[in-house]
């Protein structure tokens, strides 16, 4: 299983890494006005990144790809509900799409709880894209505890940012 | 690893008592003295309690001096152990004596750097006019000797100055490689002989090695002595190392490792370099413990989100037994000495708290009542103490007793996390994490609170894992 799930990261890495040869086969969908935080913008070339790919599923969730918790929580806010709805329509649309749900938490706990907690932040995060119609099996979970923070300061606003789960595409 | 247990420690017995410059009966010449083997080097007489006091007695300790001379050598000779020669070593292990009795709250020594250094057929007859009027009580000795069979003899002679009078001498045959071991055992006899406490510095430390930036941490699974030195470098960094802890044996080590792509335990063999799954599982594990006789393996895994402890065999193969089952987070885990109850941590009750339960799972109940969270606890060797995180604004490092009892602070910082015990129980290591960078530093304090002091690290600094005395 495992190895599937390594085998299938390669192949999304070397997708990406092609991705720039063919024109997209779908416009990716508008904007909304909903935007949580900046995402990187794009390479600036004509051809983008091909659909069910991470470049492709980042650009199209404008942020929404990321649900932010509380401390020491991980129920779904009505925020986190319209950002995985998102992420849902995309993985049913696109159904070569598979993600892994990343959980994540701030440095302000320990490190074995936040590992635990990460795990039930993704799960959270999964559980309500399966009830919105995308296959479990298209969707594993990884904790990373605290391990792997986007905001690096020591603040209130820091620590909610890093209190999230993240959905990555893996492949197609 | 293994190489430590098969060579032997040895004690020195005297065979004859020949004398040195001066005829005094208690005068022995250390190049008369014969190794032979025993079985326990540490050989305090169980009847020879503590000559003043008990390490709870702080105060009675601070003033208690003692001057610890350079180690004399018969013969300064090459050996692998030093470039300089075997009197070069002889100074480098009166060093290592020296800081490993500095720190600890006890003793007030002097080291080989500030004071004259004896000769050799001193060691056994001190010029115990040089060393009164020094403020001294105790008097450290001792010498190295190269054996000719590519062994090194290390004596090591505990006097009183007062009364001029010889308290205690052992002694240990090491190979080259091993010679700081023999002055960690100069200094646990020392310490213990003293204080009538257990040994703890001839042990190791596991250990993870952090750098790089605060986003992109590079974490690696090492080891080192106790007091720092034998660095080792087991996992190159590529993938994230996490929460090592040694075998009660040594001869192995269970981590959690990102290694493929997921948090899951491995254990470790530290010989042949080969590790293997904690279990045949998808699901992500994580927290591993042993079992004090190294039997068994404690770790937490979640399934669906749900996180709770489970018992396997460490040897590998056997069924998993589970020993929570609340859908609250139960996590981490640690033993009583004696392997019948387990400490563990639980937010059933919507925070971090923690609980005891019995070996095998039942009897499950929370201790901690003294408000804040309680998290990562562990068990004192001793038994009478348990450590944890105290989470109540900043992470401190507290103790309390197994019932919840008597809890008291010992850290004061930001960010105190993970203690692990000294093998005697009198000495709690953890990892700091300073506010901003997140930079990591192990530190260790003695259960009084005070004597807080940093360990020397190549890198940054988390997750340590005190094993026990070394066989």
């Amino acid at each position: 299983m495992n190895r599937i799930i390594i085998a299938m990261t390669v192949s999304s890495a070397l997708a990406l890494g092609a991705c720039n040869r063919e024109p997209p086969e779908v416009t990716p969908p508008p904007p909304v006005d909903v935007v949580t935080t900046p995402t990187p913008t794009p390479t600036p070339t004509p051809m983008g990144p091909q659909p069910g790919t991470q470049g492709h599923f980042s650009s199209a969730m404008m942020g929404a790809d990321t649900i932010y918790f509380d401390t020491d929580r991980y129920n779904i806010d009505g925020e986190d509900a319209a950002a995985l709805r998102r992420q849902a329509e995309y993985m049913v649309q696109y159904t070569n799409a598979n993600a892994t749900v990343e959980g994540h938490a701030d440095e302000r706990g320990t490190r074995d709880y936040n590992l635990a907690l990460g795990e039930r932040r993704a799960n959270a995060a999964k559980s309500y894209l399966v009830s919105l119609g995308v296959p479990a099996s298209r969707l594993r979970t990884v904790s990373y505890g605290e391990e792997r923070p986007v905001a690096t300061a020591s603040s209130e606003q820091a620590w909610a940012r890093n209190r999230r789960s993240v959905t990555v595409m893996i492949g197609n | 690893m293994r190489k430590f247990a098969l060579i032997a420690a040895f004690a020195v017995l005297i065979s004859a008592p020949v004398a040195a410059q001066d005829s005094s009966p208690r005068d022995l010449d250390p190049s008369s003295m014969e190794a032979k083997q025993a079985d326990d080097v540490t050989a305090q007489d169980p009847d020879d309690g503590p000559l003043r006091g008990t390490v709870t007695d702080d105060s009675a300790w601070q003033d208690l001096g003692i001057a610890i001379a350079a180690f004399a050598t018969n013969d300064d000779v090459p050996t692998p152990a030093n470039a300089q020669g075997t009197a070069a070593l002889g100074l480098e292990l009166s060093r290592i004596v020296y800081n490993d009795l500095r720190f600890n709250g006890l003793f007030r020594p002097v080291g080989p750097d500030a004071l004259p250094r004896p000769r050799y057929a001193q060691i056994t007859a001190p010029a115990w006019n040089t060393w009164r009027g020094r403020s001294a009580e105790m008097l450290v000795h001792g010498f190295v000797r190269d054996n000719g069979d590519g062994r090194l003899t290390v004596g090591c002679y505990l006097y009183d100055v007062a009364l001029q009078t010889e308290l205690d001498r052992a002694g240990w045959v090491v190979a080259p490689s091993e010679w700081r071991r023999a002055a960690h055992r100069c200094a646990d006899f020392v310490y213990s002989r003293l204080s009538g406490e257990s040994p703890f510095f001839d042990s190791r430390i596991a250990y993870i090695a952090e750098t790089g930036p605060k986003d992109n941490r590079v974490k690696r699974l090492a080891i080192m002595d106790s007091d720092g030195a034998n660095h080792r470098f087991i996992t190159n960094g590529q993938s994230t190392a996490l929460t090592p802890r040694y075998s009660p044996d040594y001869s192995r080590i269970a981590y959690l490792s990102y290694v493929d792509g997921n948090p899951r335990i491995y254990v470790y063999e530290i010989d042949s370099g080969r590790q293997t799954l904690v279990t045949q599982s998808s699901n992500p594990t994580f927290a591993p413990r042993w079992s004090p006789d190294g039997r068994s393996i404690l770790y937490s895994m979640a399934i669906g989100g749900n996180t709770d402890i489970y018992r396997v065999s460490a040897t590998g193969g056997g069924t998993p037994i589970r020993l929570t089952d609340s859908p609250s987070i139960e996590v981490g885990g640690s033993y009583s000495p004696d392997g019948s109850q387990i400490v563990f941590e639980s937010d059933q009750s919507g925070s971090q708290q923690c609980y005891v339960m019995n070996a095998n799972g039942t009897g499950q109940r929370r201790i901690s009542f003294f408000g804040g969270r309680c998290a990562t606890p562990e068990w004192s060797p001793r038994g009478d103490q348990i450590a944890f995180t105290h989470i109540a604004g900043d992470f401190r490092i507290a103790v309390m007793t197994p019932s919840g009892r008597n809890m008291r602070q010992l850290t004061n910082a930001w960010h105190d996390e993970g203690p692990t015990w000294a093998p005697n129980g009198r000495i709690i290591q953890f990892f700091r994490t300073e506010r901003g960078s997140g930079d990591t530093s192990i530190w260790q304090v003695d259960l009084t609170g005070e004597n807080e002091r940093r360990l020397r690290t190549p890198v940054g600094a988390s997750d340590p894992a005190w094993g026990p005395v070394l066989p």
